[in-house]
Formats: structure tokens, C-alpha cells, sequence
């Protein structure tokens, strides 16, 4: 039973990170329809950010997190001027080509500065079980956790009360009625892009952390996951992503834990697609019939 | 059969054959090195993969993200056959063993298609494509754990029995077949899908029968290119038929041109020599590619060809144009 | 027998009623109207006779089958082809191709034969192509054939998706709205093209339309909707002068 329970924590912890990057993939989805390849490695980004000011520095954990975040963040709307905004009225295939594309970029650049061997992650926190009862936590996934639920209070506080998070709302509902009511739609998507990609490197920071190093292609695996769990939740949909996101972390870690550690990637993607062909739209969606 | 279509047949078959003696003499008097031979396969084996992945996506406009799974399916599936083949009939000929091969490939990677095309092809847009991505990547964990396959370790033994002339003529096969279904009434019925489905059922097309129909054969030609892959490679390793392989082909066919059979092929030779021409860059090289890939979709984002196919035809109507443009301007 | 009956058919959007108890029966040849103001529930029924909705109630028959439940696609097979509201023609393929894709039924060789190019093929495919260049003839639009349908100017668009919906040979045409937003010139076009069908096609045609001057000049019965049910049936003549059409159109 303990075990199970421990197995529950580390299930929400690692869950809180595939939410916190589904975070992104589903605002950026929600305002310009664009599956952003490139998140899993702004994700990573953020991660090497955070390496890089740690190495070189005696700045303590916030600070560290701080500038990631910022980094990530200039990332993030330096990606969508430079390679989506010229596309935003292609056909959308291509723009998911050109955001593939930045994904490999991302990943190579990376690779060329820091070569592929994975880098040891400096300790940002500092390891020590905090024992309640018989139950045994780090502090670790304790503190990934409630970063997690405290950033994602803030994006609810900010989407529902800030203007920009209100125009945010009204460019994803209708572009162009957007742009009539006075909204920069622009700056809006900007805003967008900061605001993912700052999680993103969140969640980069504390996956890094929970695994203790960094490497190019950190960012794939747990891009694809987070991306599946903002579709599972329903994608554009900011409950569905993080909601998505402990599912899926979840599933992931009581599959591995009492399952097959092999079979759980399969046990994800499985239930993805389970999922979709029963809700199309995801646990949260609504169904939208095309008008006729 | 009328002449000008005649013409442009026998045009097409002298390129063709052209094309083959010229690589055949490069090869014979060793210009083309073995190292340069095993690129052309691969050049011919992605425009397999590209010209099958356009038929569902550019074609059928069905974006699909898990195209490397059916590949894997054929490969596997080929490979698998071949063994059995290779130790029940001694002496068996190579090439009847990889038509047999590859003809249960096919079936194979065709059935599982329409396992995944009948349910997920209900989906629009890009819910298909993340179902589709979902399940190549499946596919890939099951290879990897179950014993038939090799799981991790891969898979070794494969009789080594794609050689240049059939990859060759099998690819050349391929495009016909696909070039031949795509000019037809049914490849009319898959090209009314792409531009509006809604239209389509409302005069009379059969949608889904279409829809699982395309998706299928899409499928069982994958399954293809993958048998010949294994048959060259002789190796299988799960890991080569990830996401990444999928996007791989993916990026062929977009640049190529969505329902472009001839931009496919023009992009698969573009973008399977450029990551080889870029090896003396080393460290720098996939970044460079992916630049180029950035780049090219942001100033072409229709692709090379557009939906438009090139023909010979074309090409020496543009060049009379031109031509009767310039004495124009001449006279004046 | 009426060609097409709708009986009692209603339609229930969780809890709104679109359609009450709605009853149509058009004859062959018979050129109907049915009108009504903004959100009446025209399309619903539109879209209930044409197979993209299923009525919660009541029969719909088309040349004598029932087809409730049938597939858009086995309804054009029965004998009604559709036009829609807001245009949609296969806008990258060629005029010729939009009207070979209705014509598909008449084509007859399997794949296999196709891809073998065995001589159905070519017999087929060069029957298709004489049928449906004279097609377009009729239509006096045999010039634009290798036009792309996005590349035609709006009323010939219409035009086009009209021809195309006549080419796999029904026996009802049932027109949403065709002349929302067109100019008078181009609706004046329309009403000739609509003239025409008559003239050169043996079928009945049902007409969804705002345009009042156009349902009025070319109809010969009118059907009256207002909140989901019929409120008058009736020459064009009867129509303008029921004082319920009035107050619905007027108010009171």
C-alpha cells in the first residue's frame, strides 16, 4: 500500500512535468493551429540554460529557474518570428514542416556547442527524503510538484483576469474578429509563445534535475508525451493539457512500476489512440461537427 | 489510346531505359562506387516511401505521421518470409524469393492498414495524423519486445537479395502503378476526398471505401520499400523506423510538391544526396540540412511542384513559349 | 406517387425543436420554393432530406425508398443531388474533373483494370470525357474545361456546382440558397440556368431561398417555414397574400 502510494507521487510529479510542457503545445495549438514540433526542445533549451548559469555561477535555484525561464521564453518568440510567421498562411502542413524543421535545428545547434554526451546536472536542490509516516518523498518530486501546481494557478490567474490573457482568449476563439475589436493579435501571439516556452523550460529545468543531466535529445521523448497528453486532455484546451498531463504521467509510472518498463511507451500511445477513437477531441473536448 | 499520349509514353520509357544503361555503364566501369550504389538504393527505396506517403497525403489528404510503421510492418514481415523461404526450399532463385517476400509484405503492411485506417479515418486532419504517429510508435516498442522480430538486439540473417536492378524496377513499378491509380476514376474519387469530402459524399463518392482504400494501398507499398530495405541492409534494427524516419518521408513529400508523384521523386534524390554531400561538414551537418529544410518550406511552401506533375510534354511547351515569346520580341 | 415525401419528419437539437412536424411532397417536374425568415429551420431540412442529418422522427421517401439513415452518398444514388449554401467545388481540380468526379457512377472498370489500362479503361474514360465536355456544353461553359474551379468568377462557380450536381442524373436538385450573395447581374444568370434545367432536364426541383423576387418569379409552389413548421403552402400568388406569411415576413 505504501508502495503504491509512493508510486502515486512519483506518477503526479513526473505527470506535472508532461503537463507543464503540454502547457505549451496547447496554447500555441489553440491560437495558430500549429502542432509546435519545436517545443520538446525549447523544452531542452531551457534545460541547457539552466546548466549553463549553474556551471558558471553561484546563483541559487530561483535565480537559476528564472533566467531559464526568461531564455526560453526570447526562444519561443524568436522561433515564431523567424520561422512561423512567414508561413502563417501557408497550407498548415508546411508550417508543421517548418516547425520539425526547428526541432532538428534546435537539437543540432545544441549539439554542435555541447556535443552529444549527456552533461551532469549541478544539484539545484538539495536530495533529502522528507519522511510522512512510513511515506518517503524527495525533495525532488516534492518540489517539481508544487512548482508545478503554483505555475499553473499563476496561467489560470493571468488567461482569466490579465487583458493580455483575455486577448489571448479572443484571438484563439476568432483571429479576425480579433483584430477588429482592437486586439494585436501579433504581440498576442508573442505572448503566446513566451508563456509556453517559459514553461516549457520549467519543465526542462525539473526534468533535468529529476534525472540529473542534459543531452541534445532530452527533449524528444518527453516532447512526444507532453504533446499526447495535450491531445488526450484536448487539445487548446489549457484544463485538458495539464489534466492530460497527470494522466499520462500516471499511466506511465504505475505501467512501468507494476507492468513492463519496455511496454510502457506502448501502453501510453495505445491509450492514446483508444482515447481518440472514442473522443476524437480528447477527455475535455467538445465535439464539432463541420458545417454544412 | 490516342498519339500524343502514346508519344508521351514512349518518351517516358527511353528515359527510363536511358537512365538504367547510363547508371549500369557509370557502375560497370566503377565512376559509381559501391559506397555511391548503396545511396542510389536508398535514393530509390524513399521514393517508394515518398510516392506511397503521397498518395495519402497528398493525394488523399490524409496527414498521416506514421508512415515508418507500415515501412517497419513490410520490413519485418519480408524479412521474416525470406528466412522461412531461404530454409525450406534450397536453391530457391533470389528473385523469386523476394517477389514472394515482398508480395506477403505487401498483404501484411496492407491489412494493417486497414486495421488502423477503417477506425482512425473517421478523424480529420490532425487528429489523424496523431493517431497515426501513435501508432508507428507502437509499433516500434512491440518489435522491440517480442522475440519473433529479434526485439532490441534487431534482427540478423536476412538473405541479402535487393540488388540495383530490382530496387530499380521495382521503384519504376511502383510509380506507374501509383501514377496509373491516381489518373483514374478512383483516383479521381481519392483527389475529390482531399478538396472537399463533404462535396464528395453529396455526389456520390463513397468516402470511406475510398478513403480505407487509398490509406491502404499507401500502407502496402510502404510495406514494400520496407521489404526492400531489409533485403539490402540485411539488418533490421527497430530504432531506424521511429518518428524521426516518419518525418524523414514526411519532408519528401512536402517538398516535393502534396500530390506531386514527380516532385517526390525529384525531393527524395534532393534529400537523400544533400545529408551525404554534407558529410565533409561533419558536426555541422544535420544543422545545416535542417536550416536548408527551414528555408526551402518558408519560400516554397507549396513544395517544388506544387500539385502539378512534371512531363516532358510540358517542359518542351514551356520551352516553344519561351522561345516564340523571345522571336517576338525580336521582330519588335 | 409524390418523388419525394417528407412526413411528419422532425428535428430535435437537445432541447430545441429546429423541425416540428414538418410535411413536403414534391411531384416530378415540380419546381418548389421553400422559404422563410432567418433561422426558420430551411437548412435543417435541407440537411435531413439530403442525408447529412438524420430526422429524429418521421419518414422521408425519395423516388418511393426511404432514406432515413442513408448515407449522403446512397441518396445521391437514389436520385437527389444537392447544392450547397456556401459553394464547394473540388476548387483545385479542373472544371472538366469537378463534373467527371459526379459522373464517377458511369464509369464502370475496376480498379486493376485502371491501373492495367486494359480496354474498358480507355473505352470508358473517352466515353466520360465526350459526356461530360457536352455536359458543360449545355451549360454553355465547354470554354472554362481545364480551368481551375477556384479560378472561375463567382456566379460561374455556382454555375459549375449546379452542372456538377446534375451530372450524376438525379431526379430531384435540391438548391440551398444559391443566390446568397450574389449580384443582380449574377442572379439574374442564376434564374436563366434554373430556366434551362427545366427546359433541358426532366426533373423537379426544390429551392431554399432568401431572394424573394427570385422564388417568386420562377416557382411554381411555395412552402412557408417559420420556427420548424409549415405555415402556408401555396402558389406564389396565394403566398404573397396569406396575412401569416405577412406577419411572419412583415411583422405584425
Amino acid at each position: 500500500m505504501i508502495l503504491f502510494l509512493q508510486q502515486i507521487i512519483n506518477g503526479l510529479s513526473v505527470g506535472s512535468v508532461y503537463a507543464l510542457i503540454a502547457l505549451g503545445y496547447t496554447m500555441v495549438y489553440g491560437i495558430i493551429k500549429l502542432i509546435n514540433f519545436a517545443h520538446g526542445e525549447v523544452m531542452m533549451a531551457g534545460a541547457y540554460f539552466a546548466f549553463v548559469v549553474a556551471i558558471s555561477s553561484r546563483f541559487p535555484f530561483p535565480i537559476v529557474l528564472f533566467i531559464s525561464m526568461v531564455m526560453a521564453a526570447i526562444v519561443g518568440i524568436v522561433i515564431e518570428k523567424l520561422a512561423y510567421k512567414p508561413l502563417r498562411n501557408a497550407p498548415r502542413i508546411s508550417a508543421l514542416i517548418t516547425a520539425i524543421g526547428v526541432s532538428l535545428f534546435l537539437q543540432n545547434l545544441t549539439l554542435v556547442i555541447f556535443k552529444a554526451d549527456p552533461k551532469i546536472m549541478p544539484v539545484l536542490i538539495e536530495k533529502k527524503p522528507i519522511n510522512i509516516g512510513s511515506l518517503q518523498i524527495g525533495t525532488v518530486t516534492l518540489t517539481t510538484l508544487i512548482l508545478a501546481i503554483v505555475f499553473m494557478v499563476i496561467l489560470d490567474v493571468f488567461i482569466k483576469k490579465t487583458k493580455p490573457g483575455k486577448a489571448m482568449r479572443a484571438v484563439s476563439e476568432d483571429k479576425d474578429a480579433s483584430v477588429l475589436m482592437g486586439i494585436n493579435v501579433n504581440k498576442t501571439i508573442s505572448i503566446t509563445f513566451a508563456i509556453g516556452s517559459a514553461l516549457g523550460a520549467l519543465g526542462g529545468v525539473l526534468y533535468g534535475i529529476t534525472y540529473t543531466q542534459v543531452y541534445p535529445t532530452m527533449g524528444i521523448m518527453p516532447g512526444l508525451k507532453a504533446f499526447v497528453a495535450a491531445v488526450l486532455g484536448g487539445i487548446g484546451l489549457i484544463p485538458g493539457a495539464v489534466l492530460g498531463g497527470f494522466v499520462i504521467g500516471m499511466i506511465e509510472t504505475i505501467s512501468k512500476a507494476y507492468i513492463s518498463s519496455q511496454w510502457s511507451d506502448a501502453i501510453v500511445f495505445g491509450l492514446l489512440i483508444v482515447v481518440l477513437l472514442f473522443k476524437p477531441t480528447g477527455i475535455l473536448g467538445k465535439n464539432e461537427k463541420e458545417k454544412v | 489510346m490516342d498519339r500524343k499520349i502514346l508519344k508521351n509514353y514512349a518518351i517516358n520509357i527511353l528515359v527510363i531505359i536511358a537512365i538504367y544503361i547510363l547508371l549500369k555503364v557509370l557502375m560497370g566501369t566503377g565512376v559509381i562506387s559501391r559506397y555511391h550504389q548503396g545511396i542510389i538504393i536508398f535514393i530509390m527505396i524513399n521514393i517508394i516511401l515518398a510516392t506511397s506517403l503521397n498518395l495519402a497525403t497528398g493525394f488523399l489528404g490524409q496527414l498521416t505521421l506514421g508512415h515508418a510503421g507500415f515501412m517497419a510492418v513490410g520490413a519485418y514481415v519480408s524479412a521474416m518470409t525470406a528466412v522461412a523461404l531461404k530454409a525450406n526450399f534450397k536453391g530457391m532463385p533470389d528473385l523469386v524469393m523476394l517477389i514472394i517476400s515482398l508480395a506477403v509484405a505487401a498483404v501484411a503492411s496492407a491489412l494493417v492498414g486497414i486495421v488502423i485506417g477503417v477506425p482512425a479515418l473517421r478523424l480529420r486532419g490532425d487528429y489523424l495524423a496523431i493517431i497515426t504517429l501513435g501508432f508507428g510508435e507502437v509499433i516500434r516498442v512491440v518489435i522491440n519486445n517480442i522475440k519473433a522480430t529479434g526485439g532490441a538486439q534487431g534482427f540478423t540473417g536476412i538473405p541479402k537479395i535487393s540488388t540495383f536492378d530490382n530496387v530499380f524496377w521495382i521503384t519504376v513499378l511502383v510509380v506507374l502503378f501509383l501514377y496509373r491509380l491516381t489518373h483514374s476514376r478512383q483516383g479521381r474519387a481519392i483527389l475529390s476526398i482531399r478538396e472537399d469530402e463533404i462535396a464528395a459524399e453529396a455526389v456520390g463518392v463513397k468516402t470511406t471505401h475510398f478513403k480505407v482504400m487509398g490509406f491502404a494501398i499507401a500502407a502496402s507499398i510502404a510495406g514494400i520499400g520496407g521489404g526492400l530495405y531489409a533485403h539490402y541492409i540485411a539488418f533490421l534494427d527497430p530504432n531506424t523506423f521511429n518518428f524521426m524516419r516518419s518525418v524523414e518521408i514526411l519532408v519528401i513529400v512536402v517538398l516535393g510538391g502534396m500530390g506531386s508523384l514527380t516532385g517526390s521523386i525529384l525531393a527524395a534524390i534532393v534529400l537523400t544526396i544533400m545529408p551525404e554531400a554534407l558529410r565533409s561538414f561533419a558536426n555541422y551537418r544535420l544543422l545545416l540540412y535542417s536550416f536548408m529544410l527551414i528555408i526551402m518550406m518558408i519560400f516554397r511552401p507549396k513544395g517544388i511542384f506544387g500539385t502539378g506533375e512534371f512531363s516532358w510534354q510540358g517542359f518542351y511547351d514551356r520551352y516553344q513559349m519561351r522561345k516564340n515569346a523571345l522571336l517576338k520580341r525580336e521582330q519588335e | 406517387m409524390a418523388l419525394l415525401e417528407a412526413t411528419n419528419i422532425c428535428m430535435q437539437f437537445g432541447g430545441l425543436r429546429a423541425v416540428d412536424n414538418f410535411n413536403l411532397s414534391i411531384d416530378e417536374h415540380e419546381l418548389v420554393g421553400l422559404i422563410g425568415p432567418n433561422g426558420a429551420g430551411k437548412t435543417t431540412v435541407f440537411n435531413m432530406l439530403t442525408g447529412v442529418y438524420a430526422p429524429t422522427e418521421g419518414n422521408i421517401k425519395i423516388d418511393g425508398v426511404s432514406v432515413v439513415g442513408k448515407k449522403p452518398y446512397e441518396i445521391v444514388r437514389i436520385g437527389a443531388a444537392r447544392t450547397f449554401q456556401n459553394i464547394r467545388l473540388f476548387k483545385d481540380l479542373t472544371v472538366l474533373d469537378n463534373i467527371k468526379i459526379a459522373y464517377h457512377h458511369e464509369l464502370k472498370y475496376s480498379t486493376l483494370e485502371g491501373i492495367l489500362r486494359l480496354p474498358r479503361y480507355w473505352a470508358d474514360e473517352k466515353k466520360a470525357h465526350k459526356a461530360c465536355l457536352d455536359f458543360l456544353k449545355i451549360f454553355d461553359m465547354e470554354d472554362y474545361a481545364e480551368t481551375l474551379a477556384k479560378n472561375l468568377p463567382y456566379g460561374k462557380q455556382r454555375k459549375l456546382e449546379i452542372a456538377r450536381a446534375l451530372a450524376t442524373k438525379p431526379k430531384i436538385l435540391m438548391l440551398d440558397e444559391p443566390a446568397a450573395g450574389m449580384n443582380p447581374q449574377e442572379t439574374h444568370e442564376l434564374m436563366e440556368t434554373i430556366g434551362l434545367i427545366r427546359k433541358q432536364f426532366d426533373i423537379a426541383i426544390l429551392l431554399i431561398e432568401h431572394d424573394m423576387h427570385l422564388v417568386m418569379g420562377i416557382c411554381e409552389r411555395i412552402a412557408v417555414l417559420d420556427y420548424g413548421k409549415i405555415i402556408a403552402v401555396g402558389t406564389p400568388e396565394e403566398t404573397r397574400n396569406n396575412p401569416d406569411v405577412i406577419r411572419v415576413y412583415l411583422g405584425e
